[in-house]
């Protein structure tokens, strides 16, 4: 039946700081939550109506208490606000540079997930340890959460949008991986755990079983086609990278005609796109993250580029999520070695 | 009632002038009384509570061990959606101000009626109307997408019956705007001389600040349900992605009107609160005004904390931020009416009858309730608690442990009024007792669980939490004992209970100036009222007349 036990593993550099915000909360509870109910029970006992104590004068109200308690309330809410908002950026900030990126997707009633190197898995998730690592979650189907109690982090998983969340795990071991929204029937059987190793240890797993993870129990949604290029990495018994699975569909599915260094203007060149601001048409600028390179591959007309004609067809419904990630990965990687070059 | 000797019938309301006593069940059913239409609404009430506390029964003894044994997870599924759905929308919801508001608001202002008896009763049909429906989704498959409806699980996914419990969720809340309604007009123009609005008990003003909230916010609902069912029967693509939508846009809608629905739930029973408190510590209340515009207060902030239920959705960290704010300021009205509770029993003269341990319950359980929410306010906090038994613990502290503690202490206290009748002092001290202890047993274990990240809506868990599983299942059995005992104790009474005066309790109050029950038009003279509420003097020790102790 288990052990009573108060608090989970502190297994990452945010549980910590966390918990020190739950005990503060739970003191607080307690500074309030025992004193009234005190003060209850000795009213109860000392103006009972069977004892003669002096009733007299009752005071109907005070503007000096009434105004110090509640600016006294207000002043420990806003202290409790302050302190969680600011950890509150610290967890769903934007990644800080240098995280190691790895795709998860959920769909009813898994996680997958795809690490950069190429090695895919199901409700199971290696990281290196004392290393910053970034979820790029999408999900297939309804939403999902994806929450690992261990490091205090939980973030919904949406279809047809990323969502990201980062951590840094503490401890080497083995963690529950939960799903939190309600998704369905098997909602309750949808987890897994995570596997936090040495840097060494992950590098070495990275690369065992080379291609080994069958076909059918990579995510595909029915009825689309099943992809074709990043099998191919895997049937020579070489795990190809996310990036360079990524460029085999580039290639396979005709992007390169247009956006590649043929393409002679008729799209705009994706290398250094990646975190760059982009120029719109309609005189707005933004930043090109994950989400607005997954929309301008499925639906191009909503975000369109100053300068260019709208030409590109949506790749909704041709494309699945791996796919999509791969894109992303291919696309991110030029952006690294333009870096380098420049 | 053979037995006593009852005043001639036409003298209280069981006794409809225009039908006679014959036809009693056309008397009933034609009423306009709004005495006679809170007894509707009670029964029709009651029953749903029955059937979801029957539901939640299911969920508790599933839990008991780790694996989905006792039911499957699809079963399991149904069960606690369709627990969540009644509870919040056939129970909680209408619970206070269409029974026992019903009754005593016209009572407490000293007018004859509501402003719309007409429109009163259609409420309670409406309201009928939308109970059919949801038993008829009960009995036809049940539903699994959990009390929210999440998109697009609730559109795309879900093969249960979406519909018919949406189209039973969107008539209820037409009986619940028409209930508001009535109870602003009441309010604003049926006052008896004399009574201004700062002469008014504060369950009045409570049940105002309730209202309001009813007009605003329920016709979102209405409009998100139609959204709902637009996409899921013609495909138009406003929530799910696939078709173009957006699925946290479902959740902003849904929230808008369901947060401030909590305070639907939980004015009304703090409107109860301050009636038995004052009464039973023979004292005038603490802050009067306080209290009274912290029900506004509460109202109005409740309309802009929605997105708390959004921390980890996506929505924008500053949106969260601004969110959390508003949830801080909002909790401090509510910790203003318990510090002035506490503050209304010091130079008391306090008596232990049953509705006051029920109004002390709901106090102990309150406070935690409250402070828990800070937990959930706090962003960061909210990110590690969000979906786990940690809500699930705080939320029944404050429904159950707040709006139920007080919705049953509020029974007892006018259960003369409204029958005629004494109940057991002795048995309502004994269930009051038995609800507080079990239901502290079967929900704080709960908040370990969160913490633990035990999250909800699982129908199989690891073995690691079962310990606190078996704890609250076993304070749940304590629980449905404490909630068993009222319900025979009270009918006995209705039977063998000695016969009430008009005033049991000694309380201030028009309604306790008129007889048990009251005459079908209330009151034969119509009241003038010279003095502020809760004239109570602490000092006086003979004025205090409980009665029933059978």
């Amino acid at each position: 039946m288990g052990e009573f036990q108060f608090y989970p593993e502190q297994a990452s550099t945010i549980a910590g700081p966390i918990d020190a915000l739950y005990w503060t909360l739970t003191g607080l509870t307690l500074l309030f939550s025992i004193p009234i109910p005190f003060v209850i029970l000795y009213f109860m006992v000392k103006y009972h109506h069977s004892r003669t104590v002096d009733r007299g004068n009752p005071s109907h109200t005070s503007m000096k208490l009434e105004l110090g308690w509640t600016f006294g309330l207000l002043g420990i809410a806003l202290g409790i606000f302050f302190w969680s908002s600011y950890l509150y950026f610290d967890i769903y900030r934007p990644a800080p540079a240098n995280t190691l990126d790895i795709y998860v997707t959920g769909r009813q009633w898994m996680w997958h997930t795809q690490h950069p190197q190429g090695k895919r898995e199901n409700n199971e998730l290696h990281v290196p340890v004392n290393t910053r690592v970034r979820l790029i979650m999408t999900s297939q189907d309804v939403i999902h959460s994806f929450f690992i109690p261990a490091f205090r982090v939980k973030r919904d998983v949406l279809p047809g949008r990323y969502t990201t969340m980062w951590f840094e795990a503490t401890k080497t071991g083995e963690y529950r991986i939960f799903c939190t929204e309600y998704c369905g029937t098997e909602h309750a059987a949808m987890g897994g755990r995570v596997v936090v190793m040495e840097l060494a240890d992950y590098q070495r797993w990275l690369r065992e079983d080379l291609g080994v993870i069958p076909e059918s129990a990579a995510p595909d949604t029915s009825g689309r086609p099943s992809q074709p290029p990043s099998a191919g990495g895997e049937s020579s018994g070489q795990l190809s990278t996310m990036a360079a699975a990524g460029q085999q569909i580039f290639i396979a599915q005709g992007c390169i005609g247009c956006h590649g260094q043929q393409g002679r203007g008729r799209a705009p060149s994706l290398a250094g796109l990646y975190g760059a601001q982009v120029q719109l048409e309609n005189g707005q600028t933004l930043t090109a993250d994950e989400n607005y390179i997954r929309e301008s591959i499925l639906n191009p007309r909503a975000q369109i580029v100053a300068g260019y004609p709208p030409i590109m067809p949506p790749y909704d419904g041709i494309l699945n999520d791996q796919q999509i990630n791969e894109l992303i990965e291919y696309i991110r990687s030029l952006t690294s070695e333009e870096g380098t070059t420049r | 009632m053979s037995s006593i000797s009852t005043p001639r019938p036409q003298d209280n309301f069981y006794h409809d002038e225009k039908y006679g006593f014959r036809p009693w069940l056309k008397s009933w059913l034609l009423t306009t009384d709004h005495k006679r239409i809170g007894i509707l609404y009670m029964f029709a009430i009651n029953f749903f509570f029955a059937i979801g506390g029957l539901l939640a029964t299911g969920i508790r003894a599933e839990l008991v061990t780790p694996a989905a044994d006792m039911v499957n997870s699809e079963v399991y599924n149904r069960i606690f959606t369709s627990h969540g759905i009644i509870m919040i929308f056939f129970f909680l919801i209408p619970s206070i101000p269409a029974t026992l508001g019903n009754f005593l608001i016209p009572l407490m202002i000293g007018a004859k009626d509501l402003a719309f008896p007409k429109l009163n009763l259609l409420s309670w049909y409406i309201f009928m109307l939308a109970g059919f429906f949801a038993l008829y989704t009960l009995f036809t498959g049940g539903i699994d997408t959990g009390w929210t409806f999440y998109t697009p699980y609730s559109t795309t996914y879900a093969n249960t019956g979406v519909i018919p419990m949406g189209i039973a969720i969107f008539i209820a809340g037409f009986s619940s705007i028409l209930t508001g309604l009535n109870f602003i007009v009441t309010i604003h123009k049926m006052r008896a001389p004399g009574m201004t609005w700062f002469r008014m008990p504060l369950f009045v003003w409570s049940h105002y600040a309730t209202s309001l909230i009813q007009v605003l916010g329920t016709p979102v609902l209405a409009m998100t349900v139609i959204l709902l069912a637009l996409e899921r029967i013609f495909r138009i693509g406003i929530f799910d992605p696939q078709l173009g939508g957006d699925p946290v846009l479902f959740q902003h809608l849904f929230w808008f009107y369901s947060h401030p629905a909590v305070y639907i739930m939980l004015l009304p029973g703090m409107a109860i609160i301050s009636e038995l408190i004052t009464c039973f510590s023979r004292k005038r209340i603490f802050g009067y005004k306080f209290v009274a515009f912290s029900s506004l207060a509460i109202a109005i902030f409740g309309f802009l904390v929605w997105g708390h239920h959004m921390f980890t959705s996506s929505q924008s960290v500053f949106a969260g931020m601004v969110f959390s704010l508003i949830s801080f300021v909002v909790a401090v009205p509510s910790a203003i009416k318990v510090f002035n509770w506490t503050a209304t029993m010091y130079k008391g003269r306090i008596y232990y009858e049953a509705p006051m341990l029920y109004a002390l319950g709901f106090l102990g359980l309150f406070i935690i309730g409250g402070l828990t929410g800070l937990f959930l306010a706090a962003t960061a906090m909210d990110v590690h608690l969000h979906d786990t038994y940690f809500v699930v613990a705080h939320f029944h502290y404050i429904m159950v442990g707040g709006t139920l503690m007080a919705y049953i202490g509020g029974l007892h206290f006018w259960w003369p009024k409204i029958t005629g009748r004494m109940y057991s002092e002795i048995w309502g001290r004994i269930s009051a007792l038995v609800v507080f202890a079990g239901f502290n047993l079967a929900f704080f274990p709960q908040f370990i669980l969160g913490q633990l990240g035990m999250p909800r809506r699982y129908s199989s868990y690891p073995e690691e939490f079962q310990i606190y599983h078996v704890l609250s299942s076993a304070g749940s059995s304590i629980l449905a004992i404490g909630y068993a005992l009222p319900v025979v104790y009270l009918l006995l009474s209705l039977k063998f209970g000695p016969k009430a005066p008009s005033n049991p309790w000694g309380a201030t109050g028009l309604e306790w100036t008129t007889t048990s029950p009251p005459p079908t038009h209330n009151f034969d003279k119509t009241p003038v009222v010279t003095e502020e509420a809760y004239s109570y003097n602490p000092q006086d020790p003979g004025i205090f007349r409980a009665q029933g102790k059978w």
